[in-house]
């Protein structure tokens, strides 16, 4: 794969929760306007991964990652790299819906806010482009100034993805984003992936692989802390290379 | 034979359970009674001084027990001032406090903060007055007030509040020490309800650029904010009744003067002062009433805090 090719490369990438090695020696590649999933059983650290695309793992101690994350070439891991700026172009949705406590118009406002000075009409644009591109803007078009936690789950993990979409990033991650809410949420969110793909780069863990095989280009399935096997993800699902793959794929075990 | 059969033990559970409903609602009740038994013995206890003073108790500065003339103007100024002090230095220290232990400290220093604070808060009030009298006014008076008075006393507008003499002691050293007794009351809470927020919820403030200010103040206080308020009215509550550490450090003085560093007198402690000695049926209503409306301060904060959480949940956003 060509550099211009790849919007993330992960090298020799090692991650540790003290002295629990959680990550071991990842290396891959993640195609920029495409989705790639990840996939395996609890505790595989297919979350811990997606966490250090934007360095979430700094927040809390005791947790490091070593090796390198090249996003577009540059280093994310290095310590010069501004982390609110990184996060501003990572962005990501979370398993719950997370609203903040604050109106929906202002609650897709907030990230906007941080990184750019918008006039009024330009900020209301944004607002409805933003909720356009989520699928939700027929939705609440009329009661923006209603708290966002007044809205049903569904619409609640569509106005997160909003959200994260109106400060324009680059890479989207999201993680397990369908897990709280019913099959036509569900259905929702998968469609708005498959749109969302045009504009972004999109990384996405799933405990459910029927979603990683209907959403995702390129799948990655993790064990125990190691990536057995990534590829497309039509090759993952009909014929993976490897015996463990084949056996998560088709209930076997996990 | 059907379990459900048994009728008799049965029974004993819906008399059980309607004899504990009977037990906890007497209880609530009970509050209520007390509530309104205080606030009757206290206008009972205020009608001589309410009938001869009339609204003129709440105008006059007089405080003269041998002519009989009373006012509650020293008093309630004494301790809405030095409450005010106590919550204008002690909110945002208390804040920092609370927002370093949640959201910056290194996990080893978390635990011995915390206890630090909350024995803090456990200190008797006598001991901070005993400190408040001998230890810091004598310092506060020799260094801090003459630096006061010539650097904040000419200011237009403020400096009428930086006016007396540097004798230490006074309604701002009351507020200062009052501000150290809140500290951990307030504090402490704050810390309890910034950590409920959900840690999610902070990373996806996080998760959008955001530093850790602009996750505080847009995310962690919206979400806490009823828990906050409440913490700050436990704080203002304890400014606006504690008694003995405010009686040895204010100068129990009842001539009327604006100025912050002269000697002044609380509601509490001119209770506490003059209670005992209080002869004449006038002195003890007009000591009755001066704890009446110390009730009613009390009450008319409690509704402002209410008020202004549904202020803060307008901005919110509509719920429906």
């Amino acid at each position: 794969m060509n550099p211009q090719n790849t919007k993330l490369q992960v090298k020799n990438l090692n991650f540790y929760y003290g002295n629990f090695h959680a990550l071991k020696n990842i290396n891959m590649e993640i195609e920029p306007k495409k989705v790639t999933a990840f996939i395996g059983p609890s505790g595989c650290g297919k979350s811990t991964l997606l966490r250090t695309f934007n360095r979430m793992f700094e927040l809390y101690p005791g947790m490091r990652a070593e090796g390198e994350i090249l996003m577009d070439g540059k280093n994310i891991l290095d310590r010069d790299i501004d982390i609110n700026l990184l996060r501003a172009k990572v962005g990501m949705v979370f398993q719950k819906p997370t609203p903040f406590p604050m109106s929906i118009h202002d609650n897709i406002t907030f990230g906007v806010r941080l990184y750019e000075k918008l006039s009024r009409a330009e900020m209301d644009d944004r607002v409805e482009w933003a909720l356009r591109k989520a699928a939700l803007w027929d939705e609440v078009k009329d009661k923006l100034r209603q708290s966002g936690n007044s809205l049903s789950g569904g619409q609640q993990q569509r106005l997160c993805i909003a959200r994260a979409v109106a400060a324009k990033p680059e890479v989207l991650l999201l993680d397990e984003p369908t897990s709280a809410l019913d099959p036509i949420s569900t259905a929702h969110i998968e469609e708005l992936i498959h749109e969302l793909k045009e504009d972004y780069t999109i990384a996405i863990v799933t405990h459910n692989m029927q979603q990683a095989a209907r959403v995702s280009d390129f799948t990655a399935y993790m064990y125990l802390g190691e990536m057995i096997e990534f590829g497309e993800t039509d090759s993952i699902f009909t014929t993976p290379k490897k015996k463990a793959t084949e056996d998560y794929i088709t209930g076997k075990f996990g | 034979m059907d379990k459900y059969q048994n009728t008799s033990s049965l029974r004993h559970q819906r008399m059980l359970d309607s004899l504990f409903r009977g037990v906890t609602r007497f209880f609530a009740f009970l509050v209520l009674a007390l509530l309104v038994g205080i606030l009757l013995s206290l206008l009972v206890g205020a009608m001589p001084s309410i009938r001869h003073f009339g609204f003129g108790f709440f105008t006059s500065t007089a405080w003269d027990p041998v002519a009989a003339d009373f006012g509650a103007v020293v008093a309630i100024y004494g301790t809405l001032a030095t409450a005010t002090i106590a919550l204008l230095i002690g909110v945002p220290v208390s804040f920092g406090i609370a927002l370093f232990l949640t959201e910056l400290c290194p996990v080893w220093l978390k635990r011995p903060l915390g206890i630090a604070i909350e024995l803090l808060a456990g200190i008797p009030s006598i001991i901070y007055g005993m400190w408040g009298l001998f230890v810091f006014a004598p310092k506060f008076g020799d260094h801090v007030q003459p630096w006061l008075l010539e650097h904040l006393g000419d200011i237009p507008g403020v400096g009428f509040l930086f006016q007396g003499a540097p004798m230490g002691i006074g309604i701002f050293t009351a507020g200062l020490i009052l501000a150290i007794m809140v500290i951990p009351f307030i504090a402490s809470v704050m810390r309890d309800v910034f950590e409920i927020v959900p840690p999610m919820l902070k990373e996806s403030a996080y998760g959008l650029g955001a530093t850790t200010w602009e996750v505080v103040r847009n995310v962690v206080l919206p979400y806490t904010k009823t828990g906050v308020v409440g913490g700050i009215m436990l704080g203002l509550g304890r400014a606006l009744g504690e008694t003995m550490a405010v009686t040895f450090v204010i100068g129990n003085s009842s001539n009327f003067a604006i100025g912050l560093f002269e000697p002044g007198n609380s509601i509490a402690s001119t209770l506490a002062n003059e209670f005992a000695e209080a002869s004449g049926e006038l002195y003890l209503a007009s000591l009755i009433e001066l704890g009446l409306i110390l009730f009613f301060i009390t009450f008319v904060v409690l509704a402002c805090s209410k008020l202004l959480l549904l202020r803060l949940k307008k901005q919110e956003g509509l719920q429906h």
